[in-house]
């Protein structure tokens, strides 16, 4: 018997363990701030990790409370800070935070943070961001720990989720394609992380890839979250246009104004430049229509 | 468009306010979603202007801004205590929990159309400016006081 879970604990051991890039990898990099300020504001970094009622994104002072099905995640303080934030992580440190949910000491980031869409940036994009926050104001604020129910606070049984879902394949340009529609696929499934919402997730938090960009409910609250593949039921009478400017405006062609979390989102891919929102907006209008789920009947 | 049939449409969206607004009082939530699809009317006729893809025109860029105004005006009073649930409404808790809050966003928004009804006299540019300041209220209130339901 006591074999038997020594065996079982040995092997969940191995499945677990932290998977890696190694510094090796990496190319030479001359960190380009522009990029990286461009990248920052694709991946909306500034939306979770700035304080909560902030409107200063320079200040990623962490703290926003993120209520979820598996517990509340307090987001941590990534300026560049030495003591509160990660002033002083190494480039690999933070790249093997971004793109495997790795923490510098080796343990499991909890998926809240979306590392299953950075897990497909370029490295150089992932060090032009780091770049970029390097040299915004570091900030002295304490965050506490997450607040999860006893099963979910063991980190290691992460590596059995990753597992799952996280297959380190970076984006690779699909040599078919136009230069728009493989910009477009790689900033809506990389750095803009939309299937992190948009894409429904299963019972274990996994997405549902069969239904890619097809909305569902809200994790909190009765809301729900729009459906952006080109299926009547989803944004099908939207042109390309038309996406582009609601993500330049934050206004529907019905002139409906993005509500909720999509406010923070669609204010920094307003600051990208016209082309990034263009490609966005040709990826979205190739993608498979997918027909929104019929909602459960509520009483409201 | 023809500026007789921007007119016609705004004329509409009017009347319709008017409607709406006599429904308030028995309906609130009705009332309140009317005047929102309003001012979304009101603004498909005033946005190909302000982005340069139609002829600006002062007399329609001001009445769709006075559409918008009536609705402004006392918005926040659709909202009773009775009306947090039912008819469909996409009104979030928030708003009874920050009341105040969600007021003073409606007189802003009241404020705001309200110089954009005078702006639009001045030509494009004038209004171009009072609109843009105008519009960021959609948001901003949307932001925290609507969930969105379809």
């Amino acid at each position: 018997m006591a074999v038997a879970g020594a065996a079982a604990a040995t092997i969940f051991w191995i499945l677990t363990e932290p998977s890696t890039i190694a510094a090796g990898i990496l190319p030479e990099h001359q960190p380009d701030l522009a990029n990286g300020e461009r990248m920052f504001n694709a991946a909306g970094c500034a939306s979770c990790h700035i304080a909560p009622g902030s409107k200063d994104k320079t200040r990623l002072a962490g703290g926003v409370a993120l209520k979820t099905p598996f517990g509340t995640f307090h987001v941590p303080n990534i300026s560049p800070d030495p003591d509160a934030g990660i002033g002083g992580w190494s480039d690999i440190q933070f790249v093997n935070a971004v793109m495997r949910g790795v923490s510098p000491s080796g343990s499991h980031y909890y998926p809240a943070f979306p590392y299953t869409s950075y897990q497909r940036m370029a490295h150089g994009d992932v060090l032009d961001i780091k770049a970029y926050i390097d040299a915004l104001p570091a900030v002295k604020s304490e965050v506490s720990g997450h607040d999860l129910p006893l099963p979910f606070r063991l980190r290691r049984g992460l590596g059995l989720w990753k597992l799952l879902y996280l297959d380190g394949r970076r984006f690779q340009a699909d040599p078919t394609a136009t230069d728009e529609i493989n910009r477009g696929t790689y900033l809506v499934q990389g750095p803009g992380h939309c299937g992190e919402c948009h894409t429904p997730r299963n019972l274990i938090g996994g997405p549902m890839m069969d239904r890619t960009l097809a909305g569902g409910p809200a994790p909190e609250g009765d809301g729900v979250i729009p459906n952006i593949t080109p299926d009547p039921t989803g944004i099908g009478d939207w042109s390309a246009k038309d996406i582009a400017y609601a993500l330049e405006s934050g206004f529907t062609p019905e002139f409906d104004a993005f509500g909720g979390a999509m406010v923070s989102v669609q204010d920094n891919l307003a600051k990208l430049p016209e082309e990034d929102r263009a490609a966005i907006a040709a990826y979205l209008k190739s993608l498979p229509a997918v027909k929104s789920a019929p909602k459960k009947p509520k009483a409201d | 468009m023809l500026r007789s049939l921007k007119v016609a449409v705004l004329t509409a969206s009017a009347l319709a306010l008017g409607t709406a607004i006599a429904m308030s009082a028995s309906d609130p939530i009705a009332a309140r979603k009317a005047m929102m699809k309003n001012n979304g009317e009101a603004m498909k006729v005033v946005v190909p202007m302000v982005k340069g893809e139609a002829e600006y025109d002062a007399v329609t860029a001001a009445l769709a801004m006075r559409v918008v105004n009536s609705t402004a005006n006392g918005y926040t009073a659709l909202f009773p205590e009775s009306s947090k649930t039912g008819g469909k409404t996409e009104a979030a808790p928030a708003i009874w929990e920050k009341m105040a809050d969600f007021e003073a966003a409606g007189d802003k928004f009241a404020a705001d159309s309200a110089t954009a009804v005078t702006a639009a006299a001045g030509g494009l540019d004038s209004f171009k400016a009072a609109f843009g300041t105008m519009a960021g209220n959609c948001k901003a209130c949307h932001d925290e006081f609507r969930v969105k339901k379809n």
